[in-house]
C-alpha cells in the first residue's frame, strides 16, 4: 500500500496521468500551471512507462497534436491556464467535432485578457457552454482538492473514451499550486490494443478511418448534430456528480465548487454558530450540470448564494435549475481576490438569509 | 466509345501498363480541370502502394482546396484544422513511431496560418514527411493571395497585383525549411508534364523512404497551377507556371539527407554527404 | 524485329478535358471529342489508336487518374 505523498495539486495531475497510463502530454508552459510538465519531465515518464511528453510551440499547436494523438486512438492530454485555453478553444472544437478522447485541464487565473496569475474561476462560462464554435459540450469536472487533481485524470479518461468526447479538469491556481497530502492510484498499463476507430493504418480487414468535423451536406451535417445531441443527453442523464455536506436540516444552501466550495465549508460552520442553517452543494461535474439535484433541494430551502470566484457566471445555471421556486443571489471576488469565510456569512445574510 | 476496335486485342489485363492505383478510392475529385491536387494525390497513392505501406500509413488532410483529400485516398487520414497539420501530424508519429505518417498542406495552411507549425515541426526534427502544394493563391476561397504569391502577381485581393511594399514578399517556405537542422529531405518539384511527373513521384517516394533514416522531416513542395484562381485555361496556366512560377521557385533538390556509412574498417561511423542518390542534384541556396 | 504497340482506355465520364494529355502525348494520338459527358465536359479520346505507343505518359500526367494503358510486343516477320 502506497503511503501519501505530500504535493503540489499540478504536481498531482502529472503524477496520475502516468500512473493512468497516459500515452502523450503535449504542452506549453503558463503560470499558473508550469509544474504540471516540469514534473512530468523531471520524472521521466518515457522510461516508467514509454509515455510521451512533448514541449509544444504554442498552446494551438499543443491542443492540435492532442487531436492527433487521440485520432490514433491514444490517452493524450494538456495542461494549461486560461489564456492558453482560450488558444486552444479552436482545437477543441475540432476533436468534438471528430469525437475524439482527449483530457485537458485548466489551471485558471484571472482575465481578461493576460488578466493576472491568481486563482480565478472566470472562466466557468468558457468550459461549460462550449466554449469554441458549434454546439458541442466538454465533459468538466471541478476537483475541490489535491487529491481529487490526481482522481479526476483516470475519472475523465474513463467518460473520454466511453462516449468519444474530450474532457475538462477545472481547476484553479489555488488547488493548483497548494500542497496537500495525496495517495495515488497502482501504475496502470499504457493502451495496447487501438480502438476500432483509430487512424493507425488502414488494414485489408477493415474500411478506412477518416477523422473530420467536415460535411458539406447541410443535411448529413444535422443527422450528425443531431447524434451529438444524443449523446449530450445521455452524459447529462448518466454523468452528474456532486457533493452535498451538512445539506439534511439545511434552510438556505450555498452553491459553490473547487476552491469556492472549500471557503464555504468554513463559512457553513461560522453561519450555523451565528445559527443559521445553511448547507453547501458542491457540483462536481460543471457540464453535465446537477441540475434536477438542486432542484431538488429547493423543496426544503428557501434561498441559495452561490459564490464563485467571478462575477457571477455559474448562478445561471443555478437560475435554470431552480426555475424561480427559490431566490437566488451571487457572491465572488475576481481578478485574483479569494473570499474570506467571513466575507461570504455576510453575503449570505445581506443577499438571503437576512439577520 | 473512346477506344477503336484495333485497341481490342491490347486492351487485356496481361497487357496492362499503368492503371490508376488501388489506393485511390473511386470517387471523382472534386478538383477543376487540370489542377496538380489530382495529379500529386495519385503520386502519394502510388507511392504507399508502391512500398506497400497502405496498413501503416497516416495522412493529415488540410484546410484548403484538398480538405476532402480522405475521400479520395485509401487509408487513414485525420483532417486537420486549418494550418495545424504538423501539430497532428506530430503526436501521430511520436505516438506511432514505426507507421508513415504524411501531411498534404496547400500555401494558405503551410505558409500563412500554420507557418507556426511547420517551421517547429521542422525544427523539431520529426520524422515525418510534408507535402507542399504551392499554387500561389487561395483557389479554395476563390483566388485570393497567398503568402507564396508573386510579386505583381493579380489575385482576388491584390486586384492591381501584388505590391510587395504595401502587401509583403512572397515567402520561400522551402529554401527555409532547408536551412533549418531537424529537416532531411527538402525538395521541390512540379506535377505538369510526364517527365516532372515522374521526378516527383521519385521525390515523394525518397521521402516516405527517408522516414526510416529518423533524421527529420522530408518536405517536397509541389509547384503548382490554379486555372480558377489565375483565370486560365489548364494548358494556359502550366505555361503561366513555367515561364513565372519557376524562375521564382526553382525545381530541384534542396537539401538531401546526410547518411551514415559504415568505414569498411574499425567500427567508427561517419557523417557522410554520400548522397544515396547521385542523381540528385543539389542546388545551392 | 520487335514492333510496340499501345492502347488507352479513358474513363470518360469522369474526364474533366483538361486537355494536359492531349500536349503530353509524344504520338499526338490524343484529341479532345466534340461531344460532352454527362458533367459538360470534351473528354480525350485516342483519335489515333494505331499510332499509341504504350508509354504511358498521357495516363501519368492524368489530374484524375481517367486513363488506363496496355502495350504489347507485335513481332514483324522480315520479309526476304
Amino acid at each position: 500500500m502506497e503511503e501519501f505523498q505530500l504535493m503540489k495539486g499540478n504536481e498531482a495531475v502529472a503524477e496520475a496521468a502516468i500512473r493512468a497510463g497516459v500515452d502523450g502530454y503535449f504542452g506549453y508552459p503558463i503560470t499558473p500551471q508550469s509544474e504540471v510538465m516540469e514534473y512530468l519531465m523531471a520524472a521521466k515518464p518515457h522510461e516508467r512507462t514509454g509515455m510521451v511528453v512533448l514541449q509544444a510551440e504554442s498552446e494551438v499547436a499543443a491542443i492540435n497534436m492532442l487531436y492527433g494523438g487521440a485520432g490514433a486512438g491514444k490517452k493524450v492530454m494538456t495542461s494549461s491556464s486560461s489564456p492558453g485555453i482560450s488558444l486552444m478553444q479552436e482545437g477543441l472544437s475540432y476533436i468534438a467535432g471528430a469525437e475524439l478522447p482527449c483530457l485537458v485541464v485548466n489551471v485558471v487565473r484571472g482575465g481578461p485578457g493576460l488578466g493576472t496569475i491568481q486563482p480565478s474561476q472566470c472562466d466557468y462560462n468558457q468550459a461549460t457552454k462550449g466554449g469554441g464554435h458549434g454546439d458541442y459540450h466538454l465533459i468538466v469536472l471541478a476537483p475541490a482538492s489535491v487529491q481529487e487533481m490526481a482522481d479526476f485524470v483516470t475519472v475523465c479518461f474513463d467518460l473520454a473514451f466511453k462516449y468519444r468526447n474530450p474532457t475538462l479538469i477545472l481547476s484553479d491556481g489555488a488547488i493548483g499550486q497548494m500542497m496537500e497530502k495525496v495517495k495515488f492510484a497502482e501504475q496502470k498499463p499504457r493502451l495496447t490494443k487501438a480502438p476500432k476507430w483509430a487512424t493507425t493504418g488502414k488494414t485489408p480487414d477493415r474500411e478506412r478511418n477518416i477523422h473530420t468535423s467536415l460535411d458539406l451536406d447541410p443535411s448529413r451535417h444535422e443527422k450528425f448534430n443531431e447524434k451529438l445531441i444524443r449523446k449530450y443527453k445521455e452524459i447529462e442523464e448518466k454523468e452528474v456528480r456532486y457533493e452535498k455536506i451538512l445539506c439534511d436540516d439545511a434552510e438556505y444552501l450555498f452553491v459553490a465548487y473547487g476552491t469556492s466550495s472549500r471557503i464555504c465549508q468554513k463559512s457553513i460552520q461560522l453561519a450555523r454558530e451565528g445559527g443559521i442553517k445553511v448547507g453547501l452543494f458542491r457540483p462536481i461535474t460543471l457540464w453535465p450540470y446537477p441540475k434536477k439535484e438542486i432542484r431538488a433541494m429547493t423543496n426544503q430551502i428557501k434561498g441559495i448564494l452561490t459564490v464563485e470566484m467571478s462575477a457571477g457566471q455559474m448562478i445561471e445555471d443555478v437560475l435554470l435549475s431552480v426555475e424561480g421556486k427559490v431566490k437566488v443571489a451571487h457572491y465572488g471576488r475576481t481578478g485574483g481576490m479569494i473570499p474570506t469565510p467571513e466575507e461570504i456569512v455576510e453575503a449570505l445574510k445581506q443577499k438571503i438569509s437576512g439577520g | 466509345m473512346a477506344e477503336t476496335s484495333s485497341s481490342n486485342d491490347i486492351v487485356r489485363e496481361e497487357n496492362l501498363v499503368y492503371a490508376k492505383t488501388k489506393v485511390l478510392t473511386d470517387n471523382v475529385m472534386h478538383y477543376c480541370p487540370g489542377c496538380g491536387h489530382g495529379t500529386t494525390h495519385r503520386l502519394v497513392a502510388e507511392v504507399i502502394e508502391e512500398l506497400g505501406i497502405q496498413s501503416d500509413t497516416i495522412g493529415v488532410a488540410p484546410v484548403g482546396c484538398s480538405v476532402l483529400m480522405y475521400n479520395y485516398m485509401d487509408i487513414d487520414m485525420q483532417e486537420a484544422a486549418h494550418g495545424r497539420a504538423p501539430a497532428l501530424a506530430t503526436a501521430i508519429k511520436r505516438l506511432l513511431p514505426e507507421k508513415y505518417v504524411f501531411t498534404y498542406q496547400g500555401d494558405g495552411d503551410l505558409a500563412a496560418i500554420g507557418t507556426s507549425e511547420t517551421i517547429h515541426a521542422c525544427n523539431r526534427g520529426e520524422n515525418f514527411t510534408i507535402i507542399f502544394i504551392n499554387n500561389g493563391i487561395y483557389g479554395m476561397t476563390g483566388g485570393q493571395m497567398a503568402p507564396t504569391t508573386l510579386p505583381n502577381m493579380k489575385t482576388s485581393t491584390s486586384p492591381y497585383g501584388r505590391d510587395v511594399k504595401m502587401m509583403g514578399n512572397p515567402l520561400k517556405m522551402t529554401e527555409l525549411v532547408a536551412t533549418l537542422p531537424g529537416t532531411c529531405f527538402v525538395t521541390r518539384q512540379s506535377v505538369h508534364s510526364p517527365a516532372n511527373v515522374r521526378k516527383a513521384r521519385k521525390a515523394i517516394k525518397k521521402a516516405f523512404e527517408y522516414q526510416n533514416l529518423k533524421q527529420g522531416i522530408s518536405f517536397v513542395e509541389i509547384v503548382s497551377n490554379c486555372s480558377s484562381g489565375w483565370k486560365m485555361t489548364p494548358l494556359q496556366s502550366n505555361e503561366w507556371m513555367v515561364e513565372n512560377m519557376f524562375p521564382f521557385y526553382p525545381l530541384g533538390d534542396i537539401k538531401i539527407p546526410e547518411v551514415q556509412v559504415e568505414q569498411k574498417e574499425g567500427d567508427v561511423l561517419h557523417n557522410s554527404l554520400n548522397q544515396i542518390d547521385k542523381d540528385s542534384k543539389q542546388v545551392k541556396y | 524485329m520487335a514492333k510496340v504497340k499501345g492502347a488507352i482506355v479513358v474513363d470518360f465520364e469522369k474526364c474533366k478535358g483538361c486537355e494536359i494529355c492531349v500536349v503530353s502525348c509524344p504520338a499526338d494520338v490524343i484529341e479532345m471529342t466534340k461531344e460532352v459527358n454527362a458533367k459538360g465536359y470534351h473528354f480525350a479520346y485516342a483519335a489515333k489508336p494505331d499510332d499509341c505507343t504504350g508509354c504511358a505518359n498521357c495516363a501519368i500526367v492524368c489530374p484524375d487518374g481517367v486513363i488506363t494503358v496496355y502495350k504489347i510486343k507485335i513481332v514483324v516477320e522480315k520479309i526476304a
